[in-house]
């Protein structure tokens, strides 16, 4: 995360501001098309999962699918946005060959869901991020260029697939913002199980629009829209690119053109698509196969009722309740697994602990080993066994480190690493004490110059004693009965 | 019995089920009689072997409890039939073969119905004349060298020439009523909504609808029956309750108030069809109902708002038909060039006119003034159909403001052409019913149509007042079998 929000693009007389906003385009959890029955399951041979819906015969008409229309809700609650009880669905013309209608079923002057707002958590303090719209539709099928030298293949598994289309205002300003907005989005669907948010396997894109405009300025500058943009790291890149470039045009006198660019990759650069004079003209209008979307009152009290608490509440229930700071709380809440795992573990055991534990062993381990906590070798279950083992002093903090190793391998049973290994720890006074006389007797010297103000030489004698009890010793205990002997 | 094909549906159903006839004789005299009637043209695909193989089987083991028992029935080839090539008369689907059958259709062979064939059609039903199909124009049973209607032509020229005891049709501005008009047969475009349009190849959306035609009202009833049902296939269709319109036909309209609207006396109207209106109020009077002067002011803007929003529909409806994945593909150097090819060489005129005027009224800086106004347009005409429907049951007026024309007489004058659909292009804008009957001959001897518009969902009440004015009518076709 950045340390601050402040981004800018300076030149030798100039401050310049970056202005982005995004056209999030995300795939509605949902195991059928958005007007067909076809399953839309990811990875299937290509053309099996199409129907004639799909593939667009002659005669074929679309049909509504409730499911997507109530993800779609559910995710307008979650964006604290306005529901529109009447929305249409228009028809966007234009001609491709993963196109089989020759027009994209999409919504355009009335969407399903208006106004609304992400909060995004900044290291300098929360920004809200205003949201445009969010509307319904189709997505296209795939052109694949690259098998036949001479011929395009057609993939429609992907046809008519839903998506939401969810536009931000134009109120982001860094390639962090820009990360934090797209990790809150997909936090915020995932929590609501409307899109899996997998950028992988393209269940979240995005259209970028960029401009700039010097420091200070109120208007806005003329912006580029880049395509089509796959992943976090692929937006800020191509951001930073493409605000240096008009930067820099600016710098030189020259106008930016309104167009539509791609971004390369490759050469980490955009480049233009299609200037504002290409621009198609998709000749809009509603789609007479399909009736104007009416939700009901009912229909949206019902969803509301199925709406699970969301990372802002979350979090905020998390700092009132557990105490917890600010930062703790946004990593336990930022991805549902997470604040899933987090719950599990604190049902048993210390809260406190489990916040460390998770963010500090579990994270490095998942970490090291690129999992996710859903696929975490070490159970809830089990986690909080080990904590409890921690509170009630039957192990020391740095035994627990220990354990934790051996529970990695086959999510294994604290208790019974500690019975098997006899890792419990000691915690009577009377068996530390002779330990500590021991230890005593053996370095009377560094005693005299303890006594005589060295007082540095405390640690020596812990790690003396813990040594003796070869690690098993508590350390409460030690210093508690340490302190006793030699002050005494 | 050698007069198999004069019978009207409800009479070979009772012979069906009285066992004077079997399935397989009605369809061997339909099958014959189409034979020796090709120069007619109204055939795009015959069905023949496997219609008779049907028939074979039905009459095996005959299930007279069906609505359509053992009955051939041939219908438009804008239905998709599975397994049979269903073209839209257009050459870009001349070699497609659907894997799956119309709601509309699949429920005629659910109460028992065998399909006969496909008939020809104005290319995507955008015609009046059945001039724009790629296989060709149709003959009018009527005379020689006649139109006979369209877009549903085939259908009218095979119904009226008994090559088919019923048929089906599509009715976007006129299809169904005005080529029932032209050939004296009975025509029936329900209430949008009514007739499933699952895989029925699309025109204009907001506007096609599935219909009956006949050779006499209570053959529609009974069809009608057959095919008006909610589909959630099709998401305007409407979950009303229907009618068993052919057991509730009654030709009782005593004290019904039948509408007279003024605006439909259009400027050079012939006087034949001015009097033909006359005579159907004297005899709706004689039947008993009220006559009533009404206005439906916005009528004059019905034909342009039809012509505005039918051609936006289609633009986009036929963006399909692009030869990457089934139908006419003309190979191109580049997608752009393949897209091109195809769709210059795989479309008609007609149908590439309407694609352009579809597009141009949906482009950005023409919206507003094209496409939007006519949907407010739309919406006013609508208006005036409810105003009326507070004082009146039903509207009468002339199908057509002609009988039937020549081939090629209006092919150069697509306004003229335009102009057939002047009386029945309001109906399909407001979503009503509307039923064409044979009420009489102009002095060419060619049959003229009345037209009776309902309130929405009140189709029976249509079929009553046609069926009372029907028996007072008493129309004959004169059909001569010139073409054999």
């Amino acid at each position: 995360m950045a340390k601050t929000n402040q981004f800018f693009i300076e030149r030798e007389q100039n401050k310049y501001e970056v202005v982005i906003g995004l056209e999030v385009h995300a795939q509605v959890t949902s195991a059928s098309k958005l007007f067909s029955s076809s399953p839309t399951k990811f990875g299937a041979e290509p053309n099996t999962q199409v129907s004639l819906v799909d593939a667009a015969f002659p005669g074929m008409l679309p049909v509504i699918n409730e499911f997507c229309v109530k993800q779609a809700i559910k995710t307008g609650i979650g964006l604290k946005a306005k529901i529109n009880k009447n929305s249409i669905f228009d028809r966007k013309n234009y001609f491709y060959a993963d196109l089989p209608q020759g027009y994209q079923i999409s919504q355009y002057k009335y969407p399903i869901i208006g106004e609304g707002k992400v909060i995004l958590d900044m290291v300098d303090g929360q920004k809200e991020i205003g949201i445009e719209r969010l509307h319904l539709e189709q997505d296209a099928g795939k052109s694949i260029h690259d098998i036949d030298p001479t011929n395009t293949f057609v993939d429609l598994n992907r046809s008519g697939v839903a998506l939401m289309e969810i536009v931000s205002k134009p109120d982001l300003r860094s390639p962090d913002e820009v990360n934090v907005y797209i990790k809150k989005l997909r936090s915020i669907m995932r929590y609501l199980g409307t899109c899996d948010g997998n950028m992988q396997e393209g269940s979240l894109r995005a259209d970028v629009n960029v401009s700039v405009r010097r420091q200070g300025d109120d208007n806005f500058g003329t912006r580029c829209e880049i395509k089509n943009v796959n992943s976090i790291k692929f937006m800020q890149m191509a951001i930073i690119y493409e605000a240096n470039r008009q930067v820099d045009l600016i710098e030189e006198g020259k106008s930016i053109d309104q167009e539509t660019r791609l971004f390369d990759t490759k050469k980490n650069e955009t480049r233009s698509m299609r200037s504002k004079e290409d621009a198609h003209d998709y000749r809009y209008f509603p789609d007479p196969d399909l009736l104007p979307l009416e939700i009901s009152d009912e229909f949206i009290s019902q969803i509301k009722d199925e709406i699970p608490e969301l990372p802002d509440e979350k979090k905020k229930r998390f700092i009132d309740k557990f105490n917890l700071s600010s930062y703790e709380a946004n990593i336990l809440v930022s991805d549902i697994d997470t604040s899933k795992y987090f719950e599990e573990v604190i049902k048993n055991s210390d809260v406190k602990l489990a916040t460390n534990w998770i963010t500090g062993e579990l994270f490095a381990v998942l970490n090291e080993k690129n999992l996710e906590i859903s696929e975490s070798p070490v159970s809830s279950n089990n986690l909080s066994k080990l904590i409890n083992l921690i509170k009630d002093g039957t192990i020391s903090g740095k035994i627990a480190k220990t354990i934790f190793e051996e529970m990695i391998d086959g999510d294994k049973d604290p208790q019974i690493i500690v019975d098997q290994k006899g890792l419990k720890q000691e915690s009577d006074p009377k068996a530390l004490e002779e330990l500590i006389n021991k230890v005593i007797k053996n370095n009377t010297s560094k005693v005299e110059e303890y006594k005589s103000g060295k007082e540095k030489l405390f640690g020596f004698f812990v790690g003396q004693v813990m040594k003796e009890s070869k690690g098993k010793g508590n350390p409460q205990l030690i210093n508690k009965i340490l302190k006793e002997k030699l002050n005494g | 019995m050698s007069d198999i094909t004069k019978l009207s549906l409800n009479e070979l159903i009772q012979n069906i089920r009285n066992k004077k006839l079997s399935s397989k004789e009605i369809t061997n005299s339909f099958i014959e009689r189409s034979e020796k009637s090709k120069k007619l043209n109204t055939y795009v695909t015959d069905n023949f072997s496997s219609a008779l193989e049907a028939a074979k089987i039905f009459d095996e083991k005959p299930n007279m409890d069906l609505k359509l028992p053992g009955i051939p029935i041939a219908v438009k080839d804008l239905f998709c039939t599975n397994g049979v090539r269903t073209t839209a008369g257009s050459k870009i689907l001349n070699n497609f073969i659907p894997p799956y059958e119309s709601t509309v259709t699949q429920s005629m062979w659910d109460e028992g119905a065998i399909l006969l064939g496909k008939l020809n059609c104005d290319e995507f039903a955008m015609g009046s004349s059945n001039e724009t199909s790629f296989f060709g124009n149709v003959q009018n049973p009527i005379g020689e060298n006649l139109v006979p209607g369209g877009s549903s032509g085939g259908s009218s020229a095979a119904l009226a020439a008994n090559l088919t005891p019923v048929t089906i049709g599509t009715d976007t501005g006129g299809s169904i009523r005005q080529p029932a008009s032209f050939t004296g047969t009975v025509g029936l475009k329900p209430t949008y909504g009514s007739c499933s349009r699952y895989g029925i190849v699309a025109f204009a959306s907001s506007l096609d609808q599935a219909g009956p035609m006949s050779q006499n009202v209570k053959d529609a009833a009974l069809l009608l029956e057959v095919i008006s049902k909610f589909d959630n296939k099709d998401s305007t269709s409407i979950d009303f309750k229907r009618n068993k319109y052919s057991s509730q036909l009654s030709n009782n309209i005593k004290g019904l108030k039948i509408g007279i609207p003024n605006e439909y006396r259009v400027e050079g109207m012939p006087k034949e069809i001015e009097d033909l209106w006359k005579t159907g109020i004297e005899i709706i009077k004689d039947c008993g109902a009220e006559i009533v002067d009404i206005s439906l002011p916005n009528t004059k803007y019905a034909l342009p708002t039809y012509y505005i929003v039918a051609p936006a529909e289609a633009s986009s409806n036929l963006a399909r038909y692009d030869g990457v994945k089934y139908g006419f593909r003309s190979e191109g150097e580049n997608l752009i060039d393949m897209y091109e090819k195809t769709r210059s060489k795989g479309f008609g005129e007609e149908v590439k006119r309407r694609i352009l005027i579809g597009t141009y009224v949906l482009s950005s800086g023409y919206y507003d003034a094209y496409y939007l106004k006519a949907q407010k347009v739309r919406q006013l005409i609508k208006k005036d159909f409810d105003n009326v429907y507070n004082n009146v049951d039903a509207i009468l007026t002339p199908s057509t403001p002609s009988s039937a024309f020549k081939i090629g007489e209006k092919t150069d004058d697509p306004v003229s052409m335009y102009l057939n659909d002047i009386f029945t292009v309001p109906v399909n804008l407001a979503g009503l019913p509307g039923i064409s009957i044979p009420a009489g001959i102009d002095n060419k001897g060619f049959p003229l149509g009345l037209q009776i518009i309902g309130k929405p969902f009140d189709e029976q009440t249509i079929l009553n007042i046609a069926y009372s004015m029907e028996e007072k009518i008493n129309f004959k076709n004169n059909i001569t079998d010139w073409w054999m």
